[in-house]
């Protein structure tokens, strides 16, 4: 069995394993082991102020993409058929459509003469353009939206098992509806949510696109510290340990989540 | 509960903004590429084909086109049969090691695309991969391997083994009785894990910016390049053709899925 497997699993060797493992390597070793990246991304403000700002748009974009997408999810386990596959098929096409599109799409609507600044001077409400994008708002906007699909599926899957006898259960023994959604539904939605908020925070933390295309230059989110590390400088080495204290972050997080709910039924969503 | 209270009101309009704003950027990408001003007003002062004539004409689109069909298409030839192998492995084996083996293959899904990328843009640097059609290809055939496994994995579970077992117990071997038996039931999950693979290698981006190059750069590339710069409405037309293709290819997917379930 482990042969039929073997050509699959020699890709993966080949393509992420041994790539990544360089990558890890580089980042001690140059021309001797060396510990010269790791100590500058501890002591120069430029790396530092990026993996906080990435840490807390990561946190920002979680918890809007949670705000939205519960009660998105929520209707969609609720109510008929007809309606609830419409809602889902809401929120999968945009999933899968290019983040590359998607990001067009936001810098075209949020530019200074884009729909969205248009519009409202058109209503009124504003005389001058507003800068909505080229800096974090733009980015936060697009990263929610590109996203959101990643916190709704796992949230539909959990709450679609949740059984409606309950609810009525409770309401019989006289729980007001809001009274039984507070302690009957969200209560039993909390594995969803917890594998929504993993998904997206850990992909948010990697991030390349938005932040590169509707960021500025302004919104300096880690991915593109190590992009400009070996793009424009050439520090393969620094870009190295950038990536693996990223990656460190990343299965830290899975490790500590996978102790709660198995890390398949995370990433089945995907 | 009544049905028009207040606090219901709220909620599903509340719901349905969320959705338009889901929706509404897919959406605007196509009036704006009929649009016949270089500038994205909206609604477009008149329509024209203007952009998708551009795109069509212009020969280095062109080509980026034909490199991104034949990447995405030489994707799904390679990755599909070594990801049914893969799950077919994974579904029959009660190996231990197969559940680590299972983790492996799902890496690409866990690994953040931007170390991934320069990861492999540091060894194709060192065999002399980068900006060549075989490189492109590899890359893609990785991350498109977990979509397909995924699939077939969830494919193989709602089908009976001991289908085959009486197969080989007929006098089969074990090859044939997988394409005479098994295939036939799962194909709608192999259909699925294809399709998946195959719009994943379309609109791959972070890595192809990175190991591509010269004459085979895929459109996402070339796309990104020319949005750093500027904001050319040719991109609508593409992103629009894009679109189109992936809504297409999903909407194939779920109707094979919903005609093969029970």
């Amino acid at each position: 069995m482990l042969a039929l497997a073997s050509p699959a699993l020699l890709v993966i060797l080949l393509l992420i394993v041994l790539p990544v493992g360089w990558l890890a390597w580089q980042s001690i070793y140059h021309d001797g082991f060396t510990l010269e990246n790791y100590r500058r991304i501890l002591s120069e403000a430029i790396y530092w102020r990026s993996f906080s700002l990435t840490f807390q748009i990561s946190l920002l974009v979680t918890l809007l993409a949670l705000l939205l997408g519960y009660p998105i999810a929520y209707a969609a386990s609720v109510v008929p058929k007809g309606w609830s596959v419409l809602i889902l098929a809401l929120v999968i096409l945009p999933f899968w459509t290019s983040a590359l599109v998607r990001a067009y799409a936001w810098l075209a609507l949020l530019q200074r003469t884009g729909v969205v600044n248009q519009f409202l001077q058109y209503l009124g409400i504003i005389d001058e353009p507003l800068a909505l994008v080229h800096n974090t708002f733009g980015t936060v906007v697009a990263t929610v939206h590109i996203l959101l699909p990643f916190m709704v599926l796992p949230l539909y899957a959990t709450m679609q098992k949740i059984p409606h006898d309950l609810m009525q259960a409770g309401a019989s023994l006289g729980g007001s509806p809001s009274h039984t959604f507070w302690r009957i539904f969200l209560p039993l939605s909390l594995p969803g949510v917890l594998a929504g908020t993993t998904l997206v925070f850990v992909l948010c933390l990697g991030f390349y696109i938005t932040p590169e295309l509707l960021g500025g230059g302004r919104t300096v989110m880690v991915s593109l510290l190590v992009s400009r590390n070996v793009e424009l400088y050439d520090q393969w080495g620094a870009a190295s340990a950038v990536g693996v204290v990223l990656l460190v972050s990343v299965l830290v997080i899975f490790l500590i989540v996978g102790r709660f709910i198995p890390l398949d039924r995370i990433l089945g969503q995907k | 509960m009544k049905t028009f209270s207040l606090p219901r009101i709220v909620f599903v309009v509340f719901c349905a903004l969320v959705l338009l704003y889901l929706i509404l950027p897919v959406l605007i990408i196509v009036p704006m590429s009929f649009s016949s001003t270089r500038f994205l007003t909206f609604p477009p002062p008149s329509l024209s084909l203007r952009w998708y004539q551009e795109y069509i004409g212009n020969a280095a689109w062109m080509q980026a086109t034909r490199v991104t069909f034949a990447v995405a298409a030489l994707t799904v030839l390679i990755a599909t049969p070594l990801g049914v192998a893969a799950a077919y492995a994974i579904s029959n084996s009660k190996m231990r090691i197969m559940r680590i083996v299972h983790m492996m293959l799902m890496l690409p899904l866990v690994v953040p695309i931007i170390i991934t990328a320069v990861g492999i843009f540091f060894v194709y640097a060192k065999v002399g991969l980068v900006a060549t059609m075989s490189g492109l290809v590899l890359a893609n055939v990785m991350l498109g391997l977990p979509y397909v496994i995924t699939s077939v994995v969830a494919g193989l579970q709602s089908f009976d083994p001991a289908q085959e077992m009486v197969a080989r117990s007929l006098g089969m071997n074990r090859l044939r009785s997988f394409f005479a038996v098994t295939l036939p039931q799962i194909k709608a999950s192999v259909l699925t894990g294809a399709i998946f693979a195959f719009i994943s290698a379309m609109d791959e981006t972070v890595v192809g910016l990175f190991i591509s190059g010269g004459q085979y750069q895929p459109l996402t590339k070339r796309m990104f390049t020319a949005l750093r710069d500027e904001i050319d409405p040719t991109i609508a037309a593409i992103s629009t053709l894009m679109t189109a293709a992936s809504f297409l290819l999903v909407l194939i997917a779920s109707t094979r899925q919903k005609k093969s379930g029970p």
